[in-house]
């Protein structure tokens, strides 16, 4: 079973995309788990290392056009084996977010004013964020204080990720 | 009489609205190569479902890495192989009859006005420049559409993009949309079907076409769409003669896959390009785009001419008339890879392959090879390469490499000069 919740790798950046995410010559492997160790390994943004600002972190929080380029769906799945099941960002490259709805993983969008203030007010300190489906809210939580956030997504994608993704729907349904 | 292209698409092929904005469709055709589908394979036999939906709606090829370059590549194609034998998928090529997919797979004609394409890969907007709405889809995607034919979206919203005046000699298909995603940046086509319409779209080859419609995803559009016409036709007529009495009835049942003119769209741009320059890719991003005379003089370590979006025979053979006689520079690295068998053997035919042999440089078999980074064509950390596909994404052509994209004729000048520089079928 997935989780929605844990502490935020906030990204400061617009369009990073797919081959950033996970680098083409890792797509010869036919597992996800092989590609974990590679997640965001070519990712430009000042002052990152993926191999230590990912540890530990389950959210990502950043900002326009994330996900934008290649069809792969090894990008979702290597933010997933990395137990990252949560990308809050300001719009996503249209095939990326589907690809994250259809693995039953959340891509929320929220607008430009509320990632501002998240990054803001929680880049800086060690934050953890929860989403909640059923009341359609991210819980942020940070130095022993917490807020909600509402967020909207769509019938189709709510019901995408409580039914654990696309093959098990379409299956039953067409 | 009020819907766009896509919407006239959509309406003739929706099987279920399940929710609000979420359209099934009907799939006509699924495309699938050896990286992203090994995988729906494997996935879908593990769900105990390794079926197809109709062997004969589905082509697959063998593309990105052929030969294989090692045993993972090798099990790639093992698994891709044997599940179209499995399920009797008579179109499948592999090596020695296999090209680049989105060059191939028109080529074959297995594209037609008004279809509904899915394939793993981004670049399957290329299809839309027969008047089809066709999107690249990930893996998941591109399993439900394999098993039960059928794929969701949300509507297609579309932005028209009206292409006027006429381009100068020396300026193409490449430079076009390279300016056309440098205005609309790769986030402003998002969610959104790219419509090109204009008479510079008009006196379009179907080759340019595809170039024109294979880079709308850059701008992050999920189909590029040009309207059938008799170029249409004439391209596809091999393959449709046997339904239609004459090109005319052909064109008349096609025409049905135009927008109405009351067709709602987000956005119109109208673009006169008759002062167009030839363009150029300076940093990361597809929309970091600038005229060729302001990059000239920008050393480059390689040159690649090949992919998806200009390693057809057109492409070869405006190169070829830019290099022909001449040699490229010591100091560079030349790879042409064209797209397809039948280009490679047209390019036989017509001198091509001599000629680009003559000027030094090497001639790879039909892949998609250094496009991206994969196979060969790897550039070393610090090295640039002016290349003819349409990424040029930080470590796309290996870590630490630069990618200059632009045309065919302006790759092959640079070539030559060992820099960035203007063809000379290029007159100002
Ligand atoms: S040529 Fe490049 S862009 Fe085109 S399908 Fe192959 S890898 Fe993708």
């Amino acid at each position: 079973m997935k989780t929605f919740s844990g502490k935020v790798l906030f990204l400061d950046r617009n369009d990073i995309n797919t081959d950033e995410i996970i680098p083409a010559k890792y797509l010869t492997e036919i597992t996800k788990e092989a590609l974990k160790p590679y997640v965001l390994e070519d990712l430009i943004l000042d002052s990152f290392d993926p191999k230590k600002d990912i540890e530990g972190k389950s959210v990502i929080v950043t900002r326009e056009n994330f996900g934008c380029g290649s069809s792969r769906e090894h990008a979702p799945w290597a933010l997933e084996v990395n137990n990252i099941n949560v990308v809050v960002a300001e719009s996503f490259a249209r095939i990326f977010r589907q690809n994250m709805y259809n693995c039953g993983m959340f891509a929320i969008e929220l607008p430009k004013d509320k990632i501002d203030y998240l990054f803001n007010t929680y880049a800086k300190k060690d934050a953890t964020m929860t989403v909640d489906v059923d009341r359609n809210k991210i819980i942020v939580e940070s130095e022993g204080k917490s807020e909600e956030l509402d967020f909207k997504i769509g019938d189709f994608d709510k019901t995408l990720v409580k039914e654990g993704g696309w093959v098990g729907y379409a299956d039953k349904n067409y | 009489m009020k819907y766009t292209l896509a919407e006239k698409i959509f309406n003739a092929h929706r099987v279920d609205m399940p929710f609000e904005d979420t359209h099934v469709l009907k799939l006509d055709a699924v495309f699938c190569h050896e990286i992203t589908t090994p995988i729906a394979i494997t996935d879908l036999q593990a769900r105990g479902m390794d079926r197809v939906f109709d062997p004969n709606k589905i082509k697959a090829v063998i593309d990105h890495v052929t030969p294989a370059k090692d045993s993972k590549t090798a099990e790639q194609g093992k698994i891709l192989r044997e599940w179209a034998k499995r399920h009797g998928i008579k179109d499948f090529f592999d090596i020695g009859r296999n090209g680049v997919c989105h060059a191939i797979f028109p080529e074959k004609g297995f594209v037609r006005p008004g279809y509904t394409i899915i394939m793993g890969d981004s670049h399957t907007c290329t299809h839309g420049a027969f008047g089809a709405f066709a999107a690249g889809v990930g893996t998941t995607d591109l399993e439900v559409g394999i098993l039960k034919g059928v794929c969701a979206f949300r509507s297609p919203k579309t932005i028209k993009i009206v292409l006027n005046g006429k381009l100068k000699p020396g300026v193409f298909a490449k430079d076009a949309i390279l300016y056309v995603i440098k205005e609309l940046t790769v986030n402003g086509a998002t969610n959104m079907v790219i419509e090109f319409t204009g008479s510079i779209v008009d006196e379009m080859s179907m080759e340019a076409r595809m170039t024109l419609c294979n880079m709308a995803i850059e701008a992050g559009g999920t189909c590029g769409v040009c309207y059938p016409d008799m170029t249409t036709v004439e391209y596809l007529w091999d393959y449709i003669k046997d339904e239609f009495e004459s090109k005319e009835a052909a064109l008349k049942e096609y025409s049905k896959w135009i927008s109405d003119e009351d067709a709602h769209y987000e956005k119109v741009y109208e673009f006169d390009l008759s002062n167009l320059e030839p363009m150029v890719t300076f940093g990361y991003k597809p929309d970091q785009v600038k005229p060729v005379k302001e990059m000239t003089g920008t050393k480059i370590n390689q040159i690649y001419i090949g992919s998806c979006t200009n390693g057809r025979i057109e492409d070869l053979r405006v190169a070829a008339e830019v290099l022909k006689g001449k040699k490229i520079n010591d100091d560079v690295r030349g790879i042409v890879s064209p797209a397809t068998p039948a280009i490679y053997s047209q390019a036989l035919k017509e001198g091509i392959i001599e000629i680009f042999q003559d000027a030094g440089f090497c001639v790879t078999n039909p892949t998609c090879g250094a496009c991206l980074g994969m196979s060969n064509g790897v550039l070393a950390s610090g090295e640039s390469c002016a290349s003819t596909t349409n990424r040029n994404f930080n470590g796309r052509m290996g870590k630490g490499g630069m990618v200059h994209l632009m045309s065919p004729a302006t790759a092959a000048a640079t070539a030559i000069a060992g820099e960035i520089v203007n063809s000379d079928l290029f007159c100002s």
